[in-house]
């Protein structure tokens, strides 16, 4: 279907910005690469009175690393997180998951922002940003905070965000040597939403896991992060007897509901699956974010 | 809030200027206000493929942009690579191994190979798959599509390495 009629402001600044999301009211939407928003305008899911680019907001863009803090502009494509060497080094979690993103023409435009303020309960992001323990900026007309990324994602398209805010940027430490990490996902087709899906990363110190954050997507109306099946691999070496103990806990995390792609169950079985093979593949560097 | 939007582009290497609705979307803006009719609008909801166009040098889904958003932008269709010749020789892969059937997805194919031919060139079949996977033909001559531009790529690889 045609989108709704809407009216268009394009802010060039950030305090531009905040004098345009006064005056338009409380049905303007924000749009910046547009590729979720456009698409549900398609099928009526919305009707805003008005769009207000950010797009072209420089305070919004850029990848950046100070020899601490990898920091991602909320204007960043998925594209980019494809072809930055910053994010291959520091971050290599968002890079394995852009191809895993849509398409090529969706991830030119596709915004890491947008995806997060969006949260879908099948997107990859989310559950990266929660294993990889990352902070979302927030920026509102008053100033500032930051959310760890654990606390943003509140349930099926709801975020801590409020109405008066908007996402500056993304934050997140280097990967460590001692530390892994990977994202899989099950699709029928690729590119598809997924139909389970793993992001996780692992600190292995001395040869024992110390750490594992396992995030799980696609499984319910947010990522959930499955502390049972953690603590089940801690202090343990990564071997077949722990990954399975890890795989037997996710009954205790997950709790799948029966959606378009088949029974509860078929999802928990497919999020064991997907463990099962994102863990083994820390045993063999070749297929993890190393 | 004003009704149009002015803006100012290059199409196909062609200045436009022209005051658009907010809600018109790239393709309708190609089709209906410019006569390009070679690119398609088909689900107009992002999934298809059909609408694939370039923005400052780069695909992207038609439906999926607002033409109020592209002052100053550059956009080329399939009409201007088509005359510009940048893609003969996957056009003439496509006739002779008969990988445009009703045609409808033929240009979005054609973009979407063109920037997989351009940008990471590869023979390689699940590649290519992979590339044009956001690219639906109904007709399901999938096998022709991929086999046109494995034949494409395999010419350009030879002929850049018989190059250096």
């Amino acid at each position: 279907m045609k989108w709704p009629a809407f009216g268009y402001v394009r802010a060039s600044t950030l305090d531009e910005f905040w004098n345009l999301k006064a005056e338009a009211g409380p049905d303007a939407k924000i749009i910046a690469g547009g590729q979720s928003l456009l698409a549900t305008l398609a099928f009526r899911l919305s009707q805003p009175s008005v769009l207000i680019d950010i797009s072209r907001l420089s305070e919004l863009k850029g990848i950046t690393f100070d020899g601490k803090v990898l920091r991602l502009g909320a204007l960043t494509r998925h594209v980019e997180l494809e072809r930055s060497e910053a994010v291959a080094a520091h971050a290599p979690l968002l890079r394995m998951a852009a191809p895993l993103i849509a398409h090529p023409a969706i991830r030119n435009r596709g915004t890491i922002g947008g995806s997060l303020a969006f949260a879908d309960p099948a997107s990859e992001l989310p559950a990266c940003l929660i294993a990889l323990d990352a902070t979302i900026v927030l920026a509102s007309a008053g100033g500032q905070r930051r959310v760890p990324a654990a606390a943003f994602f509140r349930g099926l398209y709801e975020t801590e965000m409020g109405e008066d805010e908007i996402i500056l940027c993304v934050e997140t430490t280097p990967q460590l040597p001692s530390q892994k990490s990977s994202v899989i996902e099950i699709a029928r087709r690729s590119g598809d939403y997924a139909m389970a899906g793993i992001a996780c990363r692992i600190d292995i110190e001395g040869g024992a896991v110390s750490a594992a954050r396992l995030v799980y997507f696609g499984i319910g109306e947010a990522p959930v992060q499955a502390k049972s099946a953690a603590a089940a691999l801690a202090g343990k070496p990564l071997s077949e007897a722990s990954i399975a103990a890890a795989q037997a806990a996710l009954s205790d995390d997950l709790d799948p509901p029966d959606d378009l792609h088949g029974p509860g169950a078929m999802k928990l079985h497919l999020s064991r699956v997907l463990t099962g093979r994102a863990l083994a593949g820390f045993v063999d560097d070749r297929r993890a974010a190393v | 809030m004003s009704l149009r939007v002015d803006v100012n582009l290059t199409v196909n290497g062609e200045r436009v200027s022209k005051a658009v609705e907010p809600r018109r979307h790239l393709i309708d803006f190609l089709r209906i206000d410019l006569g390009l009719t070679g690119s398609h609008a088909g689900c107009e909801h992002g999934v298809c493929g059909a609408c694939t166009v370039r923005v400052d040098g780069e695909i992207v889904r038609g439906c999926l942009v607002l033409a109020a958003s592209l002052d100053g932008a550059s956009v080329e269709t399939i009409e201007g690579l088509s005359e510009a010749g940048s893609i003969s020789d996957l056009q003439q892969a496509f006739v002779a191994r008969n990988a445009a059937q009703c045609g409808f997805c033929t240009p979005g194919m054609l973009m979407t190979a063109a920037d997989l031919l351009d940008n990471h060139c590869t023979a390689d079949r699940a590649a290519i798959r992979e590339h044009l996977s956001g690219n639906y033909c109904r007709c399901t001559g999938y096998q022709s599509i991929v086999d046109a531009v494995e034949e494409v790529a395999r010419q350009r690889l030879s002929a850049k390495a018989g190059a250096a």
